[in-house]
């Protein structure tokens, strides 16, 4: 869920700590023979909590690693740089590994900071794979060969709920409603542009809503008059909540699927009764995969917490990278990039493998629906 | 310079085409019905909010922007009442009528202090100095709320029991949304009759009409005022009890909304016109809704909004301010 955004509201601070940022931590002897792996994220500021996992996961498997012999006989050298999510740090960095002859680079985490870095490796073909950069243009754009990810795009949300609602509900008239604000629009957007692209319904009605507003009834008789077969709606549980209770006065039993951001207790707490039945898309369930608490368990027992944000998809990035450098023998950046995209390998997220543009396939969203007063997986 | 006027008059008919026009298209009457039920009750609500407000303009002028949030933290003594008692075992109407009453009497607390306080100090100062004051002693109380409390949503609860004999209409009315209408017009009825025709309403308007002569009289005039900041809040926490059940959720901020849609309903009606905040509520609900209904809900604001200034523009002292000559 990182945006852009986010990377401009910050870069206001402390750019004292630019020249203490940039150092180098190499692990292994600076041998010529090594593979060079650079750590590319916030690892000081406000969003150092997004980018330290990721650190803390290379430490962890590369020391493993590099104590059994590295790979093919290789030792790994970490290369850690921080960027503090700003764009104009993240391209200073982006040049010193490029520099210093990095190899892959696992970064960086802020949509912003990874496009402004992107370029730069693209010039000097480095692989760059980011556990975080959500902004659907980086891979769709087709701009960045060079660039992988192992978490979904921003818009993949929006095409689930799209493809749950036409598909398993059956739905042939959708009224896509919203907040008006950056998150609930952008999810309504998409989803609004996959059930159109689909074919299989249409959207009888597209409106915005007054975040706070202490009645909705306008827009609920519109989606009675619309005749609308199911909801999808793109804002928080407040409003969520509301839309529902009036919904249910009314008598208008449709099914209603929201984005993660009604997906957890503040929702049911407030909408009660009112959100049994209700769908709502949310981060896929990746506790079952066996190598998830392996990893898990590694950083508890090394770093006595639990592991903090996109490290599941930290420590993904950084086993697919070692995984193609396995698999070619080498640090070959056309290579490199084909067995990324052919060579599946198993990660705390899955066993996954990354599409023609870049995003790895079978990470994700999957819907869930409220029963009993609990979000379960909707089959 | 032309005439403003003639300029409003020229496009009060084109917003009107453009309206009806839109109507005209999808011409559906039970959901032009629909619409204009659930702008009625929407406007009672705002109405019940700005009962309150216009009450307290008239006798003082003063416009108290802390009555929102009067309104909020009477939800939330409800809120904390209607808990306790359930969990002790009542349930139905008497959680609705004890939890209704701690919470007026919190709320006639509340608006005691906040007059002594935060405006009677300034009760000779320049007109702005009460008004800042106003501002300040609302935004103090929403973020303490907000810190005593939680900066989270609650759920409240339905306080109202579904009525049977609303079953066949439920659509269109809930139980909830009656007790409302019907709170807002014997509202409305119980203020106009005190304040013509009481003591204490006759010393209300003497108050208003010349504090020094009231004084002179023999008005207590410190009293008078503190009884109308009293029968204010009271109202306000009517509302905070029986809006908070219809919409189920309430938060520090709530009291923000209603205080701004209240104000707008009571400038629309003439403020200080105690009939004429119930008229602009039901205006402004009604517009909204069919604003919403027929154009986009996106821009609900935006139909409230310029409807205030339209109206202003005709009519400066609102669609009941000028018929009345006294303000009380």
């Amino acid at each position: 869920m990182l945006r852009g955004g986010t990377v401009v509201g910050m870069s206001g601070v402390a750019g004292l700590l630019v020249a203490a940022s940039c150092l180098l931590l190499p692990l292994s002897s600076l041998a010529a023979d090594t593979i060079k792996l650079g750590i590319a994220g916030p690892h000081t500021g406000d969003l150092a909590p997004y980018g330290l996992p990721t650190r803390d996961a290379a430490e962890m498997i590369v020391a493993d690693l590099n104590a059994k012999g590295g790979i093919n006989g290789k030792q790994v050298e970490l290369m850690v740089v921080d960027d503090q999510c700003k764009p104009e740090i993240a391209t200073n960095v982006a040049a010193k590994l490029v520099s210093q002859g990095v190899n892959v680079v696992i970064g960086h985490v802020c949509s912003g900071a990874t496009k402004a870095a992107l370029g730069i490796y693209k010039d000097a073909k480095v692989i760059a794979i980011s556990p975080s950069a959500t902004n659907p243009p980086l891979t769709k754009s087709g701009d960045y060969p060079n660039f992988f990810r192992t978490i979904a795009a921003d818009d993949e949300q929006g095409k689930i709920a799209a493809a749950f609602v036409t598909g398993k509900l059956g739905a042939k008239k959708v009224a896509v409603i919203h907040d008006k604000g950056d998150y609930g629009k952008g999810f309504a957007d998409f989803s609004k542009e996959a059930v159109e692209k689909s074919g299989k319904a249409q959207v009888v009605m597209y409106e915005g809503i007054q975040p706070g507003a202490m009645d909705y009834s306008a827009v609920i008789q519109k989606i009675r008059k619309e005749g609308a077969e199911a909801v999808i709606f793109g804002g928080y549980h407040p409003e969520a909540s509301k839309l529902l209770a009036q919904m249910n006065k009314k008598q208008i039993k449709v099914p209603f699927i929201g984005p993660d951001g009604i997906k957890g207790d503040g929702f049911l707490k407030i909408a009660g009764k009112d959100a049994e039945g209700v769908y709502a898309t949310g981060p896929m369930d990746v506790s079952r995969y066996a190598l998830n608490a392996k990893a898990r368990n590694d950083y508890k027992a090394r770093y006595g917490k639990e592991p903090g944000t996109f490290f599941d998809q930290g420590y993904a990035a950084i086993l697919a990278a070692l995984n193609a450098v396995k698999v070619v023998n080498g640090t070959n950046y056309e290579a490199l990039g084909k067995a990324l995209k052919s060579s599946p390998v198993e990660t705390p997220v899955g066993k996954i493998k990354f599409d023609a543009r870049g995003d790895a396939e079978g990470v994700g969203f999957s819907v869930y629906q409220v029963k009993n007063g609990a979000f379960v997986e909707a089959k | 310079m032309y005439n403003d006027r003639e300029q409003a008059g020229a496009c009060l008919p084109v917003f009107c085409a453009t309206f009806f026009s839109a109507v005209g298209q999808t011409m559906d009457y039970e959901y032009l019905f629909e619409l204009l039920a659930g702008g009625v009750i929407k406007g009672s609500i705002y109405a019940l909010i700005a009962l309150g407000y216009t009450m307290v303009y008239g006798i003082i002028q003063l416009i108290n922007f802390a009555h929102g949030e009067i309104y909020m933290i009477s939800a939330f003594v409800a809120f904390i009442v209607a808990g306790v008692l359930t969990m002790a075992g009542h349930g139905g109407l008497s959680v609705l009528v004890l939890a209704a009453l701690v919470a007026m009497l919190y709320a006639a607390a509340y608006g005691y202090t906040l007059e002594r306080i935060a405006y009677r100090p300034l009760r000779n100062a320049p007109r702005l100095s009460p008004l800042i004051s106003a501002i300040g002693a609302s935004i103090f109380l929403m973020n303490y709320v907000q810190l005593a409390q939680t900066p989270d949503f609650l759920p409240f609860p339905a306080l109202v029991p579904d009525f049977e004999f609303l079953e066949p209409v439920a659509r269109y009315l809930s139980s909830i949304d009656l007790i409302i209408l019907v709170v807002t017009v014997v509202t409305m009825l119980a203020l106009t009759v005190l304040i013509k025709y009481t003591r204490i309403g006759k010393a209300m308007r003497a108050t208003q009409q010349d504090m020094v002569m009231a004084r002179l009289v023999g008005i207590n005039v410190d009293r008078v005022i503190s009884a109308t900041f009293i029968i204010g809040s009271v109202l306000a926490a009517i509302g905070g009890v029986l809006i908070g059940s219809r919409t189920g959720q309430i938060n520090a901020a709530i009291g923000f909304m209603a205080g701004i849609k209240a104000f707008t309903a009571a400038v629309l009606g003439g403020i200080g016109n105690i009939p004429g905040a119930v008229l602009g509520g039901i205006v402004l609900g009604v517009a909204e809704t069919l604003g919403a209904g027929y154009i986009s809900s996106a821009y609900e604001d935006v139909f409230a909004f310029g409807l205030l200034v339209l109206i202003l523009i005709v009519r400066p002292a609102g669609l009941l301010g000028k018929a009345v000559r006294q303000k009380v």
